[in-house]
């Protein structure tokens, strides 16, 4: 929305100040309003450029001054061969945003064209599925299949493989967050282990729980090594990027009076960013709990996630599943409002 | 650090006891207390992991020695053989309409998420229960396992593209509103608030200050979201019976171990190619 990039202009000085004016952070809409500033200079004003643009149009035909010669028009501001004041400018950033809308509302609308339906009449279709989320939501029961301590137990294993995980996978990520931290490693070591997490991340969860539970068998123990995975991958790249941050005199110094390399992590590193690092924690705990029980119902590895899997495609037991669902909702909400409360107040500040 | 975020006052002055120093002068015991705060808290969270581990009986001396054999397995089965090739045929397409599928649900998820938002947002919104209301049902979408959206459209919706397409939208409408309310309420107000004082009314307001200011990050999340998307498909393609997911699950489940492979260098691929077209389209359009 600032006028950036080149666009021909009436002569030397307006260019000049367009291009300083550039340099601003885009999105200032303040700045592409011309409008505003213009106000005073006009008696009435109705509210859109383009009123006030032929406003500035017809002054300029009575008083018979060029564009670039009148007074009202702030010194910067791009005007068309007519006279009118631009308002909106082809910057390359917004030439690329508008092509990148472009392509996905073409490909959004090229797949709902060719999507296949299915042999269900759609609108019928979609009253059973709203029906059956009214009844999941509002009566939930158990049928007999489980007992209650049954489920609840179900949600310890669940919130256990994705505390194991999050531990786990806390203390592997940290030692290879400082080696991928480019302040505290050197660049071989740092851009190998981010390719590898890379790759890591590229590969979907269920895939490396279901791979793991035919190598090693089915267990806990697949399904914890296969959310270690993203798991690993999350927190080495939160964590190197905060280790990252850290003022690079408070290195220097400690590094200067002798430290050695494990000193300076724990004297210097650690302590500024002991926080940062237990928000980005528990968020992936909140991640990994959502992921164990999605994993827990199509790897059968237990907890909450295959009681669900059970209620919903043998039992067919839309009030089982709705019970199970307001547990994992119990849960995830809570994890959720702490995750959040934690972001706001140790991650987002920066 | 730890002790005087992690632990209330009343707990921080009991730890100092009664020696403590005065406020300004050195404190000899402060590198001890820190000390013993994070051994604490080293102490607590092993305490937790074994205790969760015994609770699901995790062998933690199997589990690493059974990485490196789970890996040299992997690497030695999945591996995709000359006739698992001749599947490319049914791959593709799987694939092919996996990625639309996950653009699609993208973006019209992005579509409504970011109506919610804008109406649901603090600063600019229509105020009333609105932002509570919106809040509620992000967080409900977002948090209502995918398992169990998979079952109610299944049901009902039966097997079709379009189930697997509904699935991704409704978890990723939750998800998208909660980043786009972030968002909206992050971007300053001054535009907002000069428009409001020339007595623009609110869809002015929206058109021309509260999109404009938030329309990148906007295109941003939903990259995001269509990499998370594409991955995600996986997981409700192997329960909805669609897409790429589908096809993994027929060849794993009848132990065509090097034509699953071949499946999963796909998606592996497919990621990887989908994070960086986002990425230079995100250094583009910032």
């Amino acid at each position: 929305m600032t006028p950036s990039g080149s666009v021909v202009l009436p002569n030397d000085r307006r260019a000049e100040a367009a291009a300083s004016r550039s340099a601003r952070p885009r999105g200032d809409a303040g700045d592409s309003r011309t409008e505003v500033r213009f106000a005073p200079a006009i008696p009435t004003i109705s509210g859109t450029a383009e009123t006030l643009a032929d406003v500035t149009n017809d002054l300029r035909s009575t008083n018979n001054l060029q564009p670039e010669d009148d007074p009202r028009v702030p010194a910067g501001a791009r005007v068309t061969r007519s006279g009118k004041i631009k308002t909106r400018v082809a910057s390359k950033p917004n030439v690329a945003l508008m092509l990148t809308l472009g392509v996905l509302a073409l490909v959004t609308v090229f797949t709902m064209v060719t999507m296949n339906y299915g042999k269900v009449p759609f609108a019928q279709a979609f009253a059973a599925a709203v029906g059956d989320f009214v009844t999941m939501m509002l009566q939930p029961g158990l049928a007999g299949h489980f007992t209650l301590p049954d489920v609840v137990e179900g949600l310890f294993v669940s919130l256990a493989l994705a505390l194991l995980t999050t531990f786990i996978g806390a203390v592997i990520a940290f030692v290879l967050g400082l080696l991928a931290a480019s302040n505290l490693s050197n660049r071989a070591a740092s851009n190998a282990i981010k390719v590898l997490m890379s790759v890591a991340r590229a590969v979907p969860t269920i895939l490396w729980v279901l791979v793991f539970s035919v190598a090693i068998g089915l267990g806990p123990e697949a399904a914890v090594i296969g959310l270690l995975f993203h798991s690993v991958a999350y927190l080495v790249k939160a964590y190197s990027e905060s280790f990252e941050e850290v003022d690079a005199g408070v290195i220097e110094a400690l590094r200067a009076s002798g430290a050695s390399w494990w000193q300076v992590v724990f004297q210097g590193v650690v302590p500024e960013k002991v926080n940062e690092m237990l928000s980005w924690t528990f968020i992936r705990f909140e991640i990994n709990f959502v992921n164990a029980v999605a994993v827990g119902a199509v790897a059968g590895a237990g907890g909450i996630g295959y009681q669900l899997f059970l209620a919903g495609s043998f039992y067919y037991n839309i009030h089982e599943v709705g019970l199970i669902v307001y547990l994992c909702l119990a849960v995830a909400v809570v994890l959720e409002v702490v995750a959040t409360k934690l972001r706001k107040r140790y991650i987002v500040q920066h | 650090m730890t002790e005087r975020t992690m632990q209330p006052a009343g707990l921080r002055a009991s730890l100092r006891g009664k020696g403590a120093v005065p406020r300004g002068s050195y404190d000899g015991s402060f590198f001890r207390r820190r000390t013993l705060a994070i051994v604490a808290a080293a102490v607590v969270f092993v305490a937790l992991g074994a205790v969760s581990g015994t609770f699901v009986g995790f062998d933690s001396i199997k589990a690493i020695l059974d990485v490196p054999g789970g890996l040299v397995w992997m690497a030695t089965q999945f591996v995709p053989s000359l006739p698992s090739l001749d599947k490319l045929g049914t791959i593709l397409p799987a694939l092919g309409s996996t990625i639309l599928a996950s653009i699609a649900s993208s973006c019209t998820a992005a579509v409504l998420a970011y109506i919610c938002a804008v109406l649901g947002s603090r600063s600019v919104g229509v105020g009333g229960p609105v932002p509570l209301v919106v809040r509620g049902i992000a967080s409900l979408f977002r948090n209502i396992p995918v398992v169990a959206w998979a079952f109610i459209l299944l049901f009902s919706f039966k097997q079709s593209e379009f189930t697997g397409f509904f699935a991704l939208f409704l978890t990723s409408f939750g998800y998208l509103t909660r980043c786009f309310l972030e968002s909206v309420d992050e971007m300053s107000t001054g535009p907002v608030e000069a428009l409001r004082a020339t007595g623009a009314t609110y869809g002015q307001i929206v058109a021309h200050a509260v999109i404009p200011l938030s329309i990148a990050s906007v295109v941003s999340w939903v990259l995001y979201m269509i990499e998370t998307n594409i991955r995600d498909a996986t997981l409700i393609g192997i329960l909805t019976g669609t897409g790429i997911g589908f096809v993994f699950d027929i060849y794993y489940k009848s132990f065509r171990y090097d034509v699953a492979g071949l499946v999963v260098l796909a998606i592996i691929a497919v990621c990887i190619a989908c994070e960086l077209v986002s990425n230079y389209v995100r250094r583009r359009i910032l």
